[in-house]
Order: structure tokens, then sequence, then C-alpha cells
């Protein structure tokens, strides 16, 4: 398996919290509702995160926009806590629903990170126009911030203001990776084999459509 | 029986949602838009619920515990305010409702999104210093598109306008669908991860 860059940094984020005695925030953005396969993945990330705030003993805050997905967050925190053996040390208050509003989110969470001051922010997950609002404000209190979204037009202003951004598929990878499941693991790997043959078939068409410009079997009906 | 019954229904109703969106009978597609927008609807409104039963609860705790009280009471305030002015005086253009909506809610919108403005310059300047050869690229393709989008672009010499359009058209484009390609891969492996019932963080978890 190939190793990605923001996934090594999600262990340094949580430590550097734990020594700066300060939380850490987690959140899936505005733009994704459960079904969306970027929050599955986002939930896949935050039970790693979470399992590992867990032995540290570092609050966690995960504001979010959707009632289902809070309940889901609050499952799935509660588990990995379960997991590490520090069930005692979930604070369930911190997993909230706080507006459905776009702006209203992103203010609240901006208020959040400028009360709190979390040493380390996890943007991941569906951002919209509050991708760069969140990411700001993060960056101006310090905090290390690991992103990744599958909005490729917020990714740019991610890479801009985090300090490590999960690119596209990254985001679907890092999940697989971090389960440790072989078959999710393996499900990755077929991806990634898949991405080949694409690119193969791209590299065939464009030098058969520069040969031979009257063909057509290349083209999208 | 806990966590296998939900699995069981999201496999069910994932295949069948599967079937019914392929599917080009006029049934196939009433009853997907029924599931789709109906049964949304009404997951929706339960789901509203929930979310306003749980902020009420950690407000209340964090003005009992005095931790950002004013902002917490205001915030309570409001989610008790709206709903009574709707349900007394209703929601039509003269309403208090509609009042409050457009001379509090809508202006504090637009003040959250206004910050963009001033966000994207202060990334802007700190993603434009060219510190590497690829930030080097990258600062002159911005300034390339930045000219073509205004009358400079045009002033200064014809040639900039086509450069940043072929910029924009070819490595940029091609650089975008390549990350399309991986996210849409990515969304459909995790999605029949789900069907099939591989993937069981949504229910809380691997184990």
């Amino acid at each position: 398996m190939r190793e990605i860059g923001g996934l090594k940094a999600i262990e340094e984020a949580i430590g550097r919290a734990t020594e700066m005695a300060r939380p850490l925030l987690f959140t899936p953005g505005w733009g994704g509702d459960i079904q969306r396969p970027t929050t599955i993945a986002s939930m896949n990330i935050l039970s790693q995160v979470a399992e590992t705030t867990a032995r540290y003993d570092c609050p966690l805050i995960y504001p979010t926009h959707d009632p289902v997905i809070m309940s889901v967050a609050q499952e799935v925190i509660r588990e990995s806590y379960v997991r590490a053996g520090y069930p005692d040390r979930v604070r369930e208050d911190n997993i909230m629903y706080v507006s459905s509003s776009q702006f209203g989110y992103a203010a609240a969470v901006d208020g959040l990170i400028a009360r709190n001051r979390p040493a380390s922010v996890f943007l991941l997950g569906t951002f919209e126009a509050e991708s760069l609002i969140l990411a700001e404000t993060g960056n101006s209190i310090g905090a290390i911030q690991i992103a990744g979204t599958d909005s490729t037009i917020q990714l740019a202003f991610f890479i801009v203001a985090c300090d490590y951004t999960l690119i596209g598929e990254e985001l679907f990878a890092a999940s697989g990776y971090l389960s440790g499941d072989q078959s999710i693991l393996s499900s990755v790997r077929a991806q990634d084999i898949i991405k080949i043959l694409i690119a193969v078939i791209l590299v065939i068409a464009t030098i058969w459509a520069t040969i031979d410009p009257n063909s057509t079997w290349w083209k999208y009906q | 029986m806990r966590r296998r019954l939900p699995q069981i229904v999201c496999g069910l109703m994932g295949i069948l949602l599967l079937i019914l969106y392929f599917s080009g009978h006029p049934i196939a597609r009433s009853l997907n838009l029924l599931v789709l927008v109906e049964y949304y609807q009404i997951i929706f409104a339960f789901t509203l619920l929930l979310g306003a039963v749980s902020f009420v609860k950690v407000n209340l705790k964090g003005i009992e515990r005095r931790e950002d009280r004013p902002y917490r009471v205001v915030a309570l305030l409001a989610l008790v305010l709206m709903p009574v002015l709707a349900l007394i005086w209703g929601i039509k253009g003269d309403s208090p409702f509609m009042w409050v909506f457009d001379n509090i809610q809508v202006p504090m919108q637009s003040t959250v999104f206004a910050l963009l403005a001033f966000f994207v310059a202060s990334a802007s300047f700190r993603g434009f210093r060219a510190r590497s050869v690829a930030a080097g690229v990258l600062l002159v393709s911005a300034l390339l598109a930045l000219l073509s989008r205004s009358d400079l672009g045009g002033f200064i010499a014809n040639h900039v306008s086509p450069l940043a359009e072929w910029l924009r058209d070819y490595p940029s484009m091609s650089a975008r669908r390549a990350i399309l390609i991986g996210i849409g891969l990515g969304s459909l492996t995790t999605s029949v991860r789900v069907i099939l019932g591989i993937e069981r963080t949504w229910l809380g978890g691997w184990k």
C-alpha cells in the first residue's frame, strides 16, 4: 500500500494537542450528509482519532450541521473510547449539532475554534464555501491542520491554509488504510488497480485519436 | 441484533435503490422518487427534532457550567423565538418572523460570508510566496489568471488571456479531472463496502 503523508501527521497532531493541554477539533463540513461516501470515510478517520485521544485523555470537540451525523459520531466516538479501554473519558457534550445553516455552522465552528483554541484541527468531509473561513481561523490560532475533501474547488483553499491535505481519493484511501481491515484494504488496492487501468485506456485513446482522428470508439456517447 | 438489523436494512435498501435508479420502467422511477423525496423528508423532520433536543441539552448544560453563557443564552432564545413568531403571526412577507429573518439572520449570514474576501486575500498571500519552483509556477499561473479576468490582461498584452485560458482548459482541467476520477472510484468502493456490510463504522465501529 502507498503511504499517505497526512496520515502520519494524525498521531503528531493528537500528541501536540495533549502536550499543549488543549483540545482537538474535528468537523465533517457543511456539504455532506450521512449517506455521502465522504462522510463515511471521515467517520473511519474519526474512529481512529478518537481511539488515540481516548488513550491520551485529550478532549475531542466534534461540531456538525446534521443531527444524524451527530448521532453516528456519538456512537463512533463512544465505541472508540471503549475500544481504547477508557469509556469514562467520553465527553458527550463535545459532540454537538450547531446549525443546519451554512454560515450559521461556519460561525459556530469559528467561535469554538476562537474560544477553545484547539491545538489541532481536522477538517475532513464535504466542505463548501465555509472551508476557507474555518481553515483560516484555525491557521490564525496556530493550530496544526489536517484537511481532506471531495470538492476540487475547496481543495485549493485547504492546500494553501492547512498543514496537510488529503487530496480527493486520498481521503477514502486513508480511511481504508487506518481501518487495518483486510477486506477494506483490498478494496483500496482494487481502486488503485482500476485507476491504473483507466490511465492506460486514456493514454491508448489519446494515441489512437491522434493517429486516426475519424475514429469514435473512445468518445463518450 | 442491534447492529445486524440496520446493516440488513441498509444493504437491502442500497441494492433496491441501485436497481430502481438504473431501471427505465415508470414504476421503478416513481418508486425511486418516492423513496428519495418523500421518505427523505419524513426522516429529515425527525432528525431535525433530534438536533433541536441535542442543541437545547448541550446549551443548557453549558449555561449551568457557566461556559460561554451569553452566546448560549442568545442561541436558545433564538431557537424558541423563531417558531413562536411563526406559529403566532405566520411566515408571510410582512410577518415578524420574516422581519427577524430579513433584518437579523440574513445580515449575520452575509457578514460571515463576507469574511471570505479577507480570508482569500490572506490565504493567497501565503500561497503565492515563491519559495520553490512549484510555488513559482503557481504564482505565475495565478497572476495570468487574475490578469485575464480584468481589463488589464488585454491592455498589457494580447497573449495574456489566451494563455490563461489555455492554462485553465488544459493543465488545470486535466489535473481536476484526474482528482475527480479518483474521487468517483473512492466513492464507488466506499458505497459498495457499505451496501455489502464490509464497512461498519457508521454503526459505531469495525469490530
